[in-house]
């Protein structure tokens, strides 16, 4: 019994010891992760000092990261913050610097070109972002200096706009029964077949919306066995625009892991629409765009917001046809940024290298999203 | 013991023969049919008083009586049609009896299923409508009874036809009209009518042609006024993709019709292709050499 309380207070002063010790000597990463800044390391490096500021960008600390630039000076510490965090409500305002990564391009002793990629948690998923910095000595330490990216200044004005609204007034729960509702919108899938790949079964195809109404739209694959039994039930989540304007056209694809086609008799397609409130804009221009060859195969081009006022989100999609006009793959990526009215935002989304040789054409859509609902 | 079971048996014995008796007297005289809503009667005969119950889809009545009296409803006590039990009930006697309630033979309310709700212009048999035919108290008539229907659009065509509802339904087909508009969708069954609204949108563009001029330093694409192939212009807020390929690059712009007409400003680049499209319908080509 006398042994059994003297384990009892020896663990108990162990366990207080190791908390004081924690605490005034934390380890580095445990400190950087509680917001201190013992991680960061003497700047004595060209990689030292970007880590550093890859460090104090994760940690939010605009002010330490901004005091530590060698170019400051051209710019204020709001628009290094907003450079970053986006200068209208965006994805990466609500992002969080996940990890960085840095790769030396060049280096003297004096200065030095260093990539700087950062991934990027955000509510669609991780975006990476890469900007090459030029670092240079000063003293016995190096700096930063930051390539600041200047969202354009759009003069104070008024912008008159007449797109077309849609609102729905749906059958009450009051009305009798027998009364008239609104019908969905129709749809129609123009293209649809199954393709092999290493990772497993893919669906693709394109659906229109038939209607002279906006729809909401969703589509749902499933891959029957020769016996007509269900094998496995997939949706095309985000690799589908959702919102369709009346004729408009989106892809889809509908990925199948670890399923194999030769398993499969048939694929039943449950296209789904519903009447949605929307508005006929903004519109979206997209030009330049380009399917660049392999290495680093690729669909790219420039996004212009052709409205008076910013775009929070756009959600890319590039439908690739092959010679005969086939859709061969669908690659998708969104904008990091808030499309600014007018100024072209950049975009290029990786295509795998083994279907980039396959892609003769392309098209690309853009559906877009406003921080209060889709437009 | 030996004096308490014969009188028990006594007393059993005169219990039996007392009812048989009264139950020979208990009796119930009930119409087999009455139409819902209409005042009716029950006969009872017997002496005493008792209890009579109407039990039935979704409503219950109870009266007092003395036997030997007829009960009067008077009119709405039943309305709901179906079949009803009607149990007569003195002390430990019963009677029961069936009554059914009938629908009133005028239809007083329809309910139309029109569908849909919109569809394009000029389609074969794509209009249905299925009409239930109620009395005044929303009993369906399962009687036969003759229904109509016609479709009128606001160009002022008209459509008719009529069927004979079997077991209270009744409905037809109908084609879209070849001109946009709301077209009104009415059912008539004796004095009782109900209409609905179908509107006929415009079908796909039929004939997609653009024109490009320099506008500064870009190209202005604009759409002639897009019909469809009856002639009705195309509805507003349809996509229509203006796509520019050049070099080895291209340039799209999804652009929403505003009053028949859709128009954008692309870039200019000399021995460009211009092409248009709508949906599935793909228009003119232009090759801009400025």
């Amino acid at each position: 019994m006398r042994a059994g309380r003297l384990f009892a207070a020896l663990l108990g002063l162990a366990t207080v010891a190791l908390v004081v010790i924690g605490t005034l000597w934390p380890i580095p990463s445990a400190a950087a992760f509680a917001g201190g800044r013992s991680l960061l390391q003497s700047a004595s490096t060209p990689e030292a000092a970007v880590r550093n500021l890859g460090d104090e960008i994760r940690r939010h600390d605009w002010d330490l990261a901004y005091t530590g630039l060698a170019n400051k000076s051209d710019f204020t510490e709001f628009e290094f913050e907003h450079d970053l965090t986006g200068y209208y409500p965006c994805l990466r305002t609500y992002a969080n610097l996940e990890n960085f990564d840095i790769q030396p391009l060049h280096s003297t002793a004096d200065d030095a070109k260093i990539r700087f990629i950062t991934n990027w948690s955000t509510v669609v998923g991780p975006v990476t972002a890469s900007r090459d910095l030029n670092v240079t000595r000063s003293g016995a330490e190096w700096k930063v200096n930051w390539p600041i990216r200047r969202e354009p200044i759009v003069p104070p004005q008024i912008v008159p706009e007449d797109y077309l609204r849609w609102d729905v007034i749906f059958r009450g729960p009051g009305d009798d029964w027998g009364a008239q509702n609104v019908d969905s919108p129709h749809l129609s899938i123009v293209d649809m077949h199954p393709v092999q790949r290493a990772e497993g079964v893919v669906v693709l195809g394109e659906l229109m919306n038939e209607d002279v109404v906006p729809a909401y739209v969703a589509i749902t694959a499933t891959l029957q066995s020769k016996d007509q039994s269900p094998i496995a039930t997939e949706s095309a989540f985000d690799m589908i625009s959702h919102f369709l304007l009346p004729k408009q056209v989106t892809p889809f694809l509908i990925s199948f892991p670890g399923q194999s086609l030769s398993g499969v008799g048939s694929i039943r397609m449950t296209p789904f629409s519903s009447l949605v409130s929307a508005a006929a804009g903004p519109v979206i221009a997209i030009d330049n765009e380009h399917l660049n060859p392999a290495p680093d195969s690729s669909l790219s081009g420039e996004l212009v917001n052709e409205s008076g006022r910013p775009v929070s989100v756009a959600h890319i999609l590039g439908t690739l046809y092959n010679k005969s006009g086939q859709v061969v793959w669908v690659v998708g990526q969104y904008t990091g940024w808030a499309l600014s009215p007018q100024d072209p935002a950049p975009f290029n989304i990786p295509i795998p290298e083994d279907l980039a040789k396959n892609a003769g054409s392309q098209r690309t859509v853009v559906t877009t999203f406003n921080y209060g609902g889709s437009e | 013991m030996r004096h308490i079971l014969p009188c028990l048996c006594a007393a059993l014995a005169f219990v039996a023969i007392h009812a048989a008796s009264a139950q020979e007297q208990l009796d119930l005289i009930s119409p087999k049919s009455i139409v819902a809503g209409s005042a009716f009667s029950i006969q009872s005969s017997g002496s005493g008083t008792a209890a009579l119950y109407i039990v039935g889809p979704d409503q219950v009545l109870e009266r007092s009586l003395q036997l030997g009296t007829a009960v009067s409803f008077p009119a709405a006590s039943l309305n709901n049609a179906g079949d009803y039990v009607v149990i007569l009930s003195s002390d430990s006697r019963a009677r029961t009896a069936w009554l059914e309630v009938l629908p009133q033979t005028e239809p007083a309310k329809i309910s139309l299923l029109a569908r849909p709700s919109r569809l394009p212009v000029d389609v074969s048999n794509a209009i249905t409508g299925a009409a239930y035919v109620f009395d005044s108290y929303r009993n369906l008539i399962v009687t036969p009874i003759k229904v109509s229907f016609e479709l009128s659009s606001p160009s002022g065509a008209k459509q008719s036809s009529s069927a004979v509802a079997n077991d209270g339904a009744a409905w037809t087909e109908m084609n879209s009209t070849s001109s946009e508009g709301d077209d009104r969708f009415v059912a008539h069954a004796g004095r009782a009518s109900v209409e609905r609204e179908i509107r006929q949108v415009p079908g796909n563009p039929c004939q997609l042609t653009m024109t490009a001029q320099q506008s500064g330093n870009r190209l202005e694409l604009q759409t002639a006024p897009i019909h469809d192939c009856s002639g009705n212009i195309v509805a507003d807020g349809t996509i229509v993709t203006f796509t520019e390929t050049y070099d080895d690059g291209q340039s799209t712009a999804d652009v929403p019709v505003k009053r028949g007409i859709a128009n954008v400003e692309m870039p200019d680049y000399r021995g460009a292709m211009l092409s248009v499209a709508s949906g599935v319908v793909l228009g003119n080509q232009i090759r801009w050499e400025k």
